[in-house]
């Protein structure tokens, strides 16, 4: 996790909020560093996470967050995380028979109207297991990312209705098991493809800001590639709990991508610029 | 305008806003942006609904019903009557416990109720059911639930139906956002400035011109209403409190503060092309040093010393 992210945040593993959902988006830039640092955030926090990687393999993943101080490995074998490689389980829902429904069922599928397999993969994964002692503090729900769900041939509202679904068990249905004292965390990566005329990934990105309790927008700059300044960051608060106590609030900072670690800064004040 | 008016006005313009919203009857379409929502107006006008003794539903899709609740305290709460389709809208436990039919029946069920009573029905959220359901028949349900007023014939035994409707304008293209526009009696379409929310108010009465207002507002915790004048022009323009100001001149390896010495010295400088009365002055009055200095021509063989005819051509 990235410590300046989280002072812009203003949040660390120990009192983040629960029951919220997370709106990850970028344009013309790779936001990926954003679902890294959720990541060890999360795996760091000590929750449940379930993660349905659908973008890059388990060692990606695993190599990063060793930089980033989780090791994945260690976190799946002791049951922390449980984890979507999609890569690999698309390979074998395609080639080889299923006797019960995959997760990714709706490739084998021409006419897939839902999402229903995953969502239930995802809810059999964060469901909370009896073992007598409640062991992590709440669950976490994380996609990377929703876009190639679109490209894979599902409509922006059957994605919509899987996030929904999502959003019902992960953030409110898991807060009545005794184990679960407090509500799970959702957070979501979608592209945002700028100027191509892609109405259905509007539709999803739209729909999905509006449910969404904070939207992190990762932009490249308007003037093109920079060696010194690699995006900015668009942060969007919304749906407060109490309304016009803090009223929506966007800041925006631009950022730097380093070996290990994120810098931010103002708009401009660049080190490098200055 | 003295202050003590403009305050009597004002309490008198903030029943204005939600009862015109409400007295119209009929579709009331509130029109929201990411940037700009509009559940927390819906709630005000759910609750102003409630406290005028009306029969509340709602319909709840896209928020739980704890979210929706948060903020009424248990006066309002009791009389909500609240239909949750949150928890599993698409029957995907495969459970009985969804209501048959949907939404869409639950909404075809308040179309044949004969109470007397006025009712407001709030749907959270409009977009939700145009993006499931054929817009054409959401169109059908939509105009027979706010229509049932103005019946022939059993009009006098059913009160006044109010359908608050949010939606969110980036997901609909202009054909359904059209059709639904022009089955509302009143429309609502919220944005602001520089962190000051607006509503612009479009009101159709039957056989009169539409009316449109912009009003200004805020919404107060326990969802009431209170209306503002709108950002001033002199106002500063918007400063991030968040991030302290940064000065650039710290690290920087040349020198860009001026001493006083210097400050002043560069405030006495006469620039050197700037016509100052000085300046005047010295080019009228005769150098006292120009007597003293002369020049020595020896003309050439070709010099014209003629100054009336330089080019020598004039045949005079």
């Amino acid at each position: 996790m990235f410590v300046e992210l989280n002072n812009l945040l203003n949040t660390t593993p120990d009192r983040a909020e629960q029951g919220k959902l997370t709106l990850l988006c970028d344009a013309k830039t790779d936001g990926s560093f954003l679902v890294h640092h959720f990541l060890s955030f999360y795996l760091k926090a000590n929750c449940k996470v379930c993660f349905v990687a659908l973008i890059q393999s388990f060692s990606h993943y695993s190599i990063v967050g060793q930089k980033l101080g989780v090791s994945l490995t260690m976190a799946r074998e002791r049951g922390q995380l449980v984890f979507l490689e999609g890569l690999k389980s698309a390979v074998d829902v395609v080639f080889q028979a299923q006797k019960e429904p995959h997760p990714l069922q709706f490739l084998r599928e021409a006419n897939a109207g839902n999402l229903k397999p995953l969502f239930e993969f995802v809810r059999e994964a964060l469901k909370p297991v009896d073992s007598g002692e409640a062991r992590w503090t709440y669950p976490v729900l994380l996609v990377d990312d929703l876009s190639v769900l679109l490209s894979l041939g599902m409509g922006a509202v059957a994605v919509l209705d899987f996030i929904h679904y999502c959003r019902a068990t992960v953030c409110w249905e898991l807060k009545a098991s005794i184990l679960y004292l407090m509500q799970g965390n959702m957070v979501v990566l979608v592209h945002d493809s700028g100027d191509a005329e892609d109405e259905e990934n509007d539709i999803l990105l739209n729909g999905l800001s509006h449910q969404s309790h904070l939207i992190l927008r990762a932009e490249g700059l308007a003037t093109g590639f920079c060696r010194d300044v690699h995006g900015q960051l668009r942060i969007l608060w919304r749906r407060p709990s109490q309304p016009a106590v803090h009223r929506d609030q966007s800041f925006t900072y631009q950022y730097k991508i380093q070996d290990k670690s994120v810098s931010f800064f103002a708009k401009g004040m660049s080190p490098a610029v200055l | 305008m003295t202050p003590s008016e403009g305050a009597r006005a004002g309490t008198g313009r903030e029943l204005e806003m939600l009862d015109s919203l409400l007295a119209l009857g009929g579709l009331v379409l509130l029109r929201d942006s990411v940037e700009w929502e509009g559940r927390s107006l819906l709630k005000a006008l759910v609750k102003k609904s409630a406290l005028c003794g009306e029969q509340v539903h709602i319909l709840g899709c896209e928020v739980s019903e704890e979210e929706f609740r948060e903020g009424f305290d248990s006066d309002i709460n009791n009389r909500l009557v609240y239909h949750d389709f949150f928890r599993d809208p698409l029957n995907w436990s495969k459970t009985e416990e969804a209501f048959p039919g949907g939404p869409l029946g639950a909404l075809r069920a308040m179309c044949k109720r004969t109470d007397p009573v006025p009712v407001t029905i709030a749907l959270d959220s409009l977009s939700w059911l145009l993006l499931r359901l054929p817009c054409t028949t959401l169109c059908q349900v939509l105009h027979a639930v706010s229509h049932q007023d103005s019946c022939p014939g059993d009009s006098s035994s059913v009160g006044k139906v109010s359908v608050l409707g949010l939606l969110h304008e980036e997901l609909h293209g202009p054909g359904p956002v059209g059709a639904l526009s022009s089955l509302a009696q009143t429309e609502v379409t919220l944005g602001g400035t520089m962190g000051q929310a607006s509503a612009h108010i479009l009101c159709r009465r039957p056989r009169q011109r539409p009316t449109d207002q912009t009003q200004w507002f805020s919404i107060l915790p326990d969802f009431s209403l209170d209306l503002q004048e709108g950002p001033s022009v002199e106002s500063q323009p918007y400063s991030d409190p968040h991030i302290p100001p940064v000065d650039p001149t710290t690290h920087l390896t040349f020198n860009l503060h001026l001493s006083k010495k210097e400050r002043e010295a560069r405030d006495s400088l006469i620039l050197p092309f700037q016509f100052s009365s000085e300046k005047q002055q010295a080019l009228l009055r005769p150098r006292p040093g120009q007597a003293t200095s002369h020049i020595f021509y020896e003309p050439d063989a070709y010099d014209d010393l003629d100054q009336e005819d330089p080019d020598d051509d004039l045949d005079i």
